[in-house]
Parts: structure tokens; C-alpha cells; sequence
């Protein structure tokens, strides 16, 4: 049988895996804090000595996090923050590493801890947070945390932790198997970060871009099934020209 | 079979999660004392099937790997506890709570319900019921010939007797918090019941130790925002939308493989 076959095979295989990474992306569309991912085919040639170069596979990849803002939802909640600009809120991911997010729709849980949506605790200056009783919490601009504790007047307002908030070069940043994204060593805080409070930040997936990329990817795909077909009736009108001849 | 029929199928159904809690608070947008539910996504884990660095060739490496998303999920449901505006009704068994802070209620079972509703009424024993007749905690006795109920910023609850001058102390409503409100389990019927998330209830007197004080005279509206739902109805239908056209595109791949080989 031709190679053709296999070469083609390749490609639509590899245009499923590309489609599965535009769905995940359109599957987030509402998911706060979401980054997508981008999706490129990269052409892999397979050389025997020599020869035309004909043997190219192709090889779906994410090569990165598009790390573009996602639309600001005002949702007037205390707890809710977005970043303004660049910048991450660091959390304590499930394996205890320091881990970064967009999502900032936080809560305080019955010990006191800070923490994200999904669980996770967030960062202050030394570790995970701990919150005394409060009657009111503000989150300043660069991430301060401040309650009137119980029984206090409103002015007795007093700080108790910054949110560890970091602007990594985003190149270095690689997303986890839990979808946080991870630098290879912990960064140091940015004091320069701005976070802005009652708003959440909402995923930077494109739509339109995501669903169109879909449909080229199956257009594609059926190129590459026409392809088989085609070398199946390649192969099929040299079985028959063998067996008229023989 | 294609891996984006599954994906999208979990944007599928958390758009419909979405869509059932966006229902439900437009349901309740003038239930008094609700809060809304906001439903909180996350993205499932990763697969990776090819890690960065991986060789390509003896003495190369592939600069970027492949990681599959595998969709979308709900997290979590979170009842928003911020603020409802107040509604001035000047019945004197109307209460709303200014700040922080719940009425407990005695549940059926002898456990305590905890709500922002305040709409209280009198059973033929003259306690001081919710609308579903259940007492309020501490339980509150009106005398029969009981012509005005006056009820303190502290939950001091003193009524003025038909041929008695001075008005008389009947009890006092106490408030209770808890450190994560939005932990609380949600009973229907405008009540809480306390979970490990919400923390141990923590009852004190009204207007005092950062509980908010009672308003007589006044319910809690809910506070669903009516506009903001409705965006995030849209929101909701269009990714549910585009979701399926992803089911519809990947299932046309498939028939097409299948009828042309």
C-alpha cells in the first residue's frame, strides 16, 4: 500500500487532537480566569536516507497559553478580584506547590483560610492565608487585605496579609495537568500588581476564533479521509489492471 | 472516537448547570431574603500526551509538547451573601437584618434553620412563627390583649398591654453568623442549616459584635440583579450554542470517515 496512506492517516488523527484543544477552549468560554490554548500542527519529516522528502507527518501541539485579558464581569462581591493588567494571584496548588491563577473569586472557609473557588488556598506573604473573624473585608489595589474585626468600630480597619500577586514573564509559564500554571522556580512578589476588587476577570477565549478554527480542522480532516479514499482507489484500479492482464 | 465530542459535551452540560441556576434566581428575584447562587466553572484536568522537550530526532528536541484539555466542570455552587435592598413595609413583625447576621429557627426535626427572611407571624399560641410556622429562636410569646409590638435595633421585643401604661419586655431576638455564610446548605424554604464549610454558628446580641442590627418595619428584598442575569442567560445559551455545534462537526466527521472508506 502507498505511504500516502499513513501520511494522510497522520493528518487526520492529529486534526481530532488539534479540534480536541479548540473544544476545551470553547468549553471554557465561561470558566473565570480561563486562558486558552493555542493549537499549531508542526510537519514532521521522516527521511530514509536518500530521496524526495516526500514523508511528512503531521503533529498537533499547544505550544503556548495565550495570555491575553479576558472581559471584566462586575459582580460588587468583596471577595472578588481581578487583576488589572499582567499579573497572577499565587495559590498553594493540591500538591503544595505555588501554583498561578487568573480566578479570583475567593471565600473564607471555617478555619479562616483564604481561598480560591476550587479550594485552593491563596498566598499571602508567608504562606497560606489565615483570616481572624471579621465583620468586613476590603482588598486594597495591590492586594492588602484588611477587616474590621468582630465587634470593632468601622474605623479600626487594620491589615492582615497581602495576596501574593506576581508578574512572571508569561513565556516562562507552563499550564499544570489541574490547568494552573506553573513557573519552573517560585516568583518573587510584585509590588507593582494591581488587583481591583467586586470584579472577576472572564475567560479570554475567542469564540468566533475557536469555532471557526473547528470548522477549518474538519474541512481539513475530510481532505485527508478523501485522500485515503483516494488511494484506495489507487490501489484498487492497480489490483484490477494486474488481474485483467493475468 | 473523537476526544472533542466528549469535551464539548462537558461544556454542554455545565452551560445547562448554568442555565438551571440562572433559573432559579430569576425564579426567586423577589424572594425575600434569598441570595443568589453564582455557579463556579473550572477546567478539568490535562492529558499530556507528548511532554515538552521530547526527542524528535537523535540530537533534536520538539520545542512544545501536546496537553488536552478534557472540558469544563461545576465546582461549585456559591451563594452570594451580599446585601438586598430593603423594602419598607411597616407591618411590626416585619424584621430585616441591616448587616451580618441570621434569625434561627427551630426546624421540625429540633435542629436550627438559619434565614435572612424576616416576615414573622403569631400561631394560635402566640409565638412568633415563620410563614411555614416554624418558631423563631429564642422563642418570642405575644400576650393576648396586645395592641403594639415594638422591636429594638438589639432585638429587644417589648409590647405595649391594653390597660397597662408601661410597655412590657417580652424578650429578645438574638442573631447568629458564621464565619463562611456561603458555606451554609441551602434547605429551600429561605432556610440554612450550618455544614463543616459555614463554621460553628456564633450567636450574639444584634447591632453588637459585628452582627447588623434589626429593622423593624422592613423586609430584605432578594438580591438577584435582574439584568445581570438575563446577560448571563446570554452568555449561557451562546457557549451552549457553539458547544453543540462542536458536537455536530465532530459527529459529520465521523459519519463522513464512515461513508467514505
Amino acid at each position: 500500500m502507498d505511504k500516502a496512506l499513513y501520511i494522510a492517516m497522520s493528518a487526520a488523527k492529529n486534526n481530532m487532537l488539534g479540534q480536541a484543544i479548540r473544544a476545551n477552549n470553547l468549553a471554557n468560554v465561561n470558566t473565570t480566569g480561563f486562558r486558552s490554548d493555542f493549537e499549531q500542527a508542526r510537519s514532521m519529516g521522516v527521511y530514509h536516507g536518500d530521496g524526495m522528502p516526500t514523508r511528512v507527518f503531521a503533529l498537533t501541539e499547544t505550544p503556548q497559553t495565550d495570555f491575553s485579558e479576558g472581559a471584566l464581569i462586575q459582580t460588587g462581591r468583596d471577595l472578588d478580584v481581578a487583576i488589572k493588567g499582567q499579573g497572577f494571584i499565587a495559590v498553594q496548588s493540591a500538591d503544595g506547590r505555588e501554583a498561578y491563577t487568573r480566578a479570583g473569586s475567593l471565600y473564607v472557609d471555617s478555619a479562616g483560610v483564604l481561598r480560591t473557588g476550587n479550594n485552593l488556598p491563596v498566598m499571602g506573604n508567608a504562606g497560606p492565608m489565615a483570616i481572624p473573624e471579621f465583620q468586613k473585608l476590603e482588598i486594597g489595589q495591590d492586594g492588602i487585605v484588611s477587616i474590621v474585626a468582630k465587634g470593632e468600630a468601622p474605623d479600626a480597619l487594620v491589615q492582615i496579609d497581602q495576596i501574593k500577586l506576581v508578574s512572571p514573564d508569561e513565556s516562562t509559564l507552563k499550564k499544570g495537568k489541574d490547568g494552573l500554571l506553573y513557573a519552573e522556580e517560585d516568583v518573587e512578589i510584585d509590588i507593582n500588581a494591581k488587583v481591583v476588587s467586586g470584579f472577576l476577570e472572564g475567560s479570554n477565549v475567542n469564540p468566533v476564533n475557536e469555532l471557526t478554527h473547528i470548522l477549518t480542522l474538519a474541512r481539513q480532516y475530510e481532505m485527508s479521509i478523501k485522500l485515503m479514499k483516494t488511494t484506495e482507489e489507487n490501489s484498487q484500479a492497480s489490483a484490477r489492471l494486474l488481474q485483467s492482464n493475468g | 472516537m473523537n476526544p472533542a465530542l466528549y469535551i464539548s459535551k462537558t461544556g454542554l452540560s455545565a452551560q445547562d448547570r448554568q442555565l438551571t441556576s440562572i433559573s432559579n434566581n430569576l425564579a426567586n428575584a423577589s424572594t425575600v431574603g434569598y441570595k443568589r447562587d453564582r455557579v463556579n466553572f473550572e477546567d478539568l484536568l490535562y492529558q499530556v500526551q507528548r511532554q515538552p522537550g521530547g526527542q524528535s530526532s537523535q540530537e533534536t528536541q520538539l520545542p512544545s509538547g501536546l496537553q488536552l484539555g478534557t472540558g469544563v466542570r461545576v465546582v461549585a455552587t456559591q451563594k452570594q451573601f451580599t446585601g438586598g435592598s430593603l423594602q419598607v413595609t411597616e407591618q411590626s413583625l416585619d424584621l430585616a437584618v441591616s448587616n451580618r447576621g441570621f434569625f434561627q429557627i427551630q426546624l421540625p426535626s429540633g435542629d436550627t434553620g438559619y434565614t435572612r427572611n424576616g416576615q414573622f407571624q403569631i400561631n394560635s399560641n402566640g409565638e412568633m412563627v415563620n410563614s411555614s410556622g416554624f418558631l423563631l429562636q429564642p422563642s418570642i410569646v405575644i400576650p393576648e390583649n396586645t395592641n403594639n409590638i415594638t422591636i429594638s435595633q438589639n432585638g429587644i421585643v417589648s409590647a405595649s398591654l391594653s390597660g397597662t401604661p408601661d410597655p412590657q419586655e417580652l424578650g429578645q431576638i438574638t442573631l447568629t453568623d458564621f464565619i463562611n455564610p456561603s458555606g451554609l446548605q441551602s434547605l429551600g424554604g429561605n432556610l440554612f442549616v450550618q455544614t463543616a464549610a459555614s463554621g460553628d454558628p456564633q450567636t450574639g446580641t444584634a447591632g453588637e459584635g459585628g452582627l447588623g442590627s434589626i429593622i423593624q418595619g422592613s423586609l430584605e428584598n432578594s438580591n438577584v440583579d435582574i439584568v445581570e442575569e438575563m446577560v448571563n442567560m446570554i452568555t449561557t445559551q451562546r457557549a451552549y450554542e457553539m458547544n453543540s455545534k462542536v458536537v455536530s462537526t465532530a459527529d459529520q466527521m465521523l459519519q463522513f470517515i464512515s461513508q467514505n472508506l
